[in-house]
């Protein structure tokens, strides 16, 4: 073979990578789509609307303290987070300012 | 009656000792083989599976082992030995190399690797896709080069592999094109893998800006369970019909995932990731470390394709960031382009590398999940272009 048809085989390989990942992008993109009509509930697994109507006032776990709030997490799972962000940025605990820790669902 | 002499002669003549220095490379292999094993025990390079290749390549250059006969399986190439002669006369390493041959052992290795995989952040952010399949870059570079410095189509299908960063990939295509280079090429994959944290930061910096590197993603937008079970049905369907080579290898991937999504299969699941894996591994690592005999491994081409298989990694690197670097632009910035370097699979090590380069920029930078969106792309990625190689090469 020459380094044309290496040439050659090179392009049309890494072109079809490509259709093949982009045919999968696409089909990604149509399973994601879920319609709903307006007004309807927001969807298990759709991303949450930016503007979301506060929610209903949910009781504080015990534990909480200061400005924390925490929402369906545990004391201990809170400490464990803030202590893990903390190293994670560097810094120490008391120049850092959680608003709150909630668990997310799926 | 022979005298004393004579006897000790032939005692030594027959002797391990007296066979290994009949041949130069004997020696050289087995303290190649002795590197290899420090380099996973001691420096912790892909453990599970160089320790394996390493004690495999040991034992099939002790001298007299007859663990490994690969002029058999240039027989069985040419049809003229077939798979029962080798039960019959193969050493274990013969009978363990069936499961390599015939593409068992990467295929089940995929199931587990299916199984330990979270498609989530691909699924949140397809466009991940794109960054893994302008990785394969590496895959297609390395190719080209093998090809322009001599190595046949098939050779060079097989060392350009090694740029998917894909080791039961790069095994499971060239035990079909090229099984007199398997050794080699499956060292090199798994070698420059462990060696990902050192062979991309350079790359990924030279190739971004610091303002790039600084850039903050926006967190990940959550994925329903129903669409990650849909996601490798999906796949196997569209994949293989496009490109049927790959099937066997991109069907168990997707069939590991599967036993991981479905939630009703957890038995299989963590049989596919744990035991199963675990035994699979060590059949593949010690049968791929014992093709690599004295008088097949040490040669010139093994070195050229070290070299390519480095050069294969870095290209990769390159393809992924530049996709992600033009991603970065068209978004606005909402991209960090040091994500396309985990399209290059090593699942999830370039995706590691990725959040520790980013975190170094950018302290407050989370960009692990993102990349591993990427990452397990390259993993699709590097299958399809096996396939098209195994279906443009393997006839």
């Amino acid at each position: 073979m020459s380094i044309g048809d290496y040439l050659f085989y090179s392009f049309v390989g890494i072109c079809v990578v490509f259709c093949v990942l982009l045919l999968l992008m696409a089909v990604i993109k149509i399973m994601m789509y879920e319609p709903r009509a307006k007004g309807e509930p927001i969807p298990e697994g759709a991303a949450p609307a930016p503007a979301e109507a506060p929610a209903p006032p949910v009781p504080l776990a015990p534990g909480s303290a200061g400005d924390v709030k925490l929402y369906d997490t545990d004391p201990r799972d809170a400490a464990l987070i803030m202590a893990i962000v903390a190293d994670e940025l560097k810094k120490p605990l008391n120049e850092l300012r959680f608003i709150s820790i909630r668990e997310v669902r799926k | 009656m022979e005298n004393l002499t004579d006897i000790l002669l032939r005692l030594w003549e027959t002797s391990g000792l007296f066979l290994l220095f009949s041949d130069w490379r004997q020696p050289v292999m087995i303290a190649l083989a002795c590197l290899l094993l420090y380099l996973g025990i001691a420096k912790k390079f892909e453990p599970l599976l160089l320790v394996g290749i390493a004690f495999g390549m040991l034992l099939a250059n002790m001298p007299g082992s007859q663990m490994f006969h690969p002029e058999m399986w240039d027989e069985y190439a040419a049809g003229t030995v077939t798979i029962t002669d080798i039960f019959h006369n193969g050493g274990m390493l013969d009978i363990l190399y069936i499961g390599v041959k015939s593409g068992l052992y990467p295929s089940l290795i995929f199931l587990g690797v299916g199984a330990m995989t979270d498609f989530g952040p691909l699924l949140a952010n397809p466009k991940s896709l794109l960054l893994g399949a302008a990785a394969q870059l590496g895959i297609f570079g390395a190719f080209l080069l093998a090809g322009a410095i001599g190595f046949d189509a098939n050779v060079a299908a097989s060392i350009g592999i090694i740029g998917g960063a894909d080791g039961p990939t790069a095994i499971w295509l060239t035990t079909q094109l090229a099984p007199d280079y398997l050794a080699p090429i499956a060292i090199a994959a798994y070698s420059y893998m462990a060696l990902i944290p050192l062979i991309q930061p350079p790359v990924m910096r030279l190739l971004t800006t610091k303002a790039e590197r600084e850039c903050k993603m926006e967190q990940l937008r959550p994925v329903s369970k129903r669409q990650k079970i849909i996601f490798p049905i999906v796949v196997t369907i569209v994949v293989v019909l496009l490109l049927p080579s790959v099937a066997s290898l991109l069907g168990c991937l997707m069939l590991g995932n599967l036993f991981r999504e479905t939630g009703v299969t957890d038995r299989l699941s963590d049989t596919a990731q744990n035991a199963l894996m675990n035994i699979v591994t060590i059949f593949l690592a010690v049968s791929v470390g014992g093709t690599a005999l004295y008088y097949r491994f040490l040669t010139p081409e093994t070195l050229a394709i070290i070299v390519l298989g480095l050069l294969a990694f870095e290209m990769a690197t390159i393809g992924g960031l530049l996709l992600g670097k033009l991603m970065y632009r068209l978004s606005g910035g909402k991209i960090n382009p040091l994500i396309g370097s985990a399209g290059v699979s090593a699942v999830p090590m370039a995706a590691r590398v990725a959040q520790k380069e980013g975190q170094k920029a950018n302290p407050s930078n989370f960009l692990l999940m993102h990349a591993m969106g990427p990452n397990v792309a390259g993993v699709i990625g590097s299958a399809v272009a096996a396939g098209f190689l195994l279906a443009i090469f393997g006839i």
